[in-house]
């Protein structure tokens, strides 16, 4: 049979896809189990709510060595009610951690940005604690053109 | 001594909610990238950042290797009374750097 340009395009495409897997099969990589595993940590036991919590990330980025990102709690940030700590964890990087940050009553508002690497298109995940003990969350995607953390200098 | 940059505003009125905002010149070595001669480059990192406004910690966050190079981070606190603001980073190869600025609050 004649190898249609179809066939031969479909054929490349697994070839590649398998090489890929082998490359990236040497590499340590952090798994969707061990950001399952940090957050399981951080909740000890207790129930991990959606809401609260706005995770803001673009959802494409050329370069994963700089994505902008705030995390911003709803929460009046009084003495009796304020936000202890917001985790931020990733399923892709060779780590799940990305930032843990500790605010109190005397930060007024609940929100804080910075930059982070990311090393694949991927879900990331802020947890914010509250001062009463519970657990909010929010989530988002972001694709990653060109991945940060585990290129090589050549 | 590295370089930072930072941003408090001089002024603000008591009770006022204020926005800090800092960067620091550093390399936020990852650890897991391969240098020329095919061995990892070591870790070199900021671990910690804290923030103290009149002595009294009001912001604190742990670094990971996922913190892009010259780490920024920005945040809220709320102006009591004149005092100074410390920010001091911690890390890696006993990386330590601290900055102070006077906020005026009346």
């Amino acid at each position: 049979m004649m190898e249609t340009r179809r066939i031969f395009l479909v054929r490349s495409a697994g070839l590649v896809a398998l090489a890929g897997g082998v490359l990236a099969g040497g590499r340590s990589q952090a798994t969707p189990q061990a950001m399952a595993a940090l957050i399981a940590e951080i909740a000890a036991g207790r129930e991990i709510k959606k809401g609260k919590v706005t995770l803001d990330l673009p959802p494409l980025i050329d370069n994963g060595n700089a994505v902008p990102m705030t995390v911003t709690v709803d929460s009046p940030m009084s003495e009796r009610d304020y936000v202890k700590t917001i985790h931020v964890v990733n399923e892709k990087n060779p780590q799940p951690h990305v930032i843990v940050c500790h605010l109190g009553p005397r930060s007024g508002r609940a929100a804080f940005s910075t930059r982070i690497k990311l090393a694949d298109a991927q879900t990331v995940t802020a947890i914010a604690e509250m001062s009463d003990g519970t657990l909010w969350m929010d989530s988002a995607s972001v694709i990653v053109t060109l991945a940060a953390c585990l290129e090589d200098i050549l | 001594m590295a370089r930072a940059l930072i941003n408090v505003p001089q002024q603000a009125k008591p009770g006022e909610i204020i926005e800090i905002k800092a960067l620091i010149s550093h390399p936020m070595e990852t650890g897991f990238r391969v240098g020329h001669n095919g061995q990892l480059i070591p870790r070199d990192i900021v671990q910690t950042f804290i923030c103290t406004y009149d002595g009294e910690e009001i912001f604190k966050a742990d670094y990971s290797p996922a913190i892009a190079a010259n780490p920024f981070i920005s945040f809220f606190t709320r102006a009591t009374k004149s005092g100074d603001i410390v920010l001091t980073w911690r890390g890696d190869n006993g990386f330590e750097a601290s900055e102070t600025v006077h906020i005026q609050v009346a």
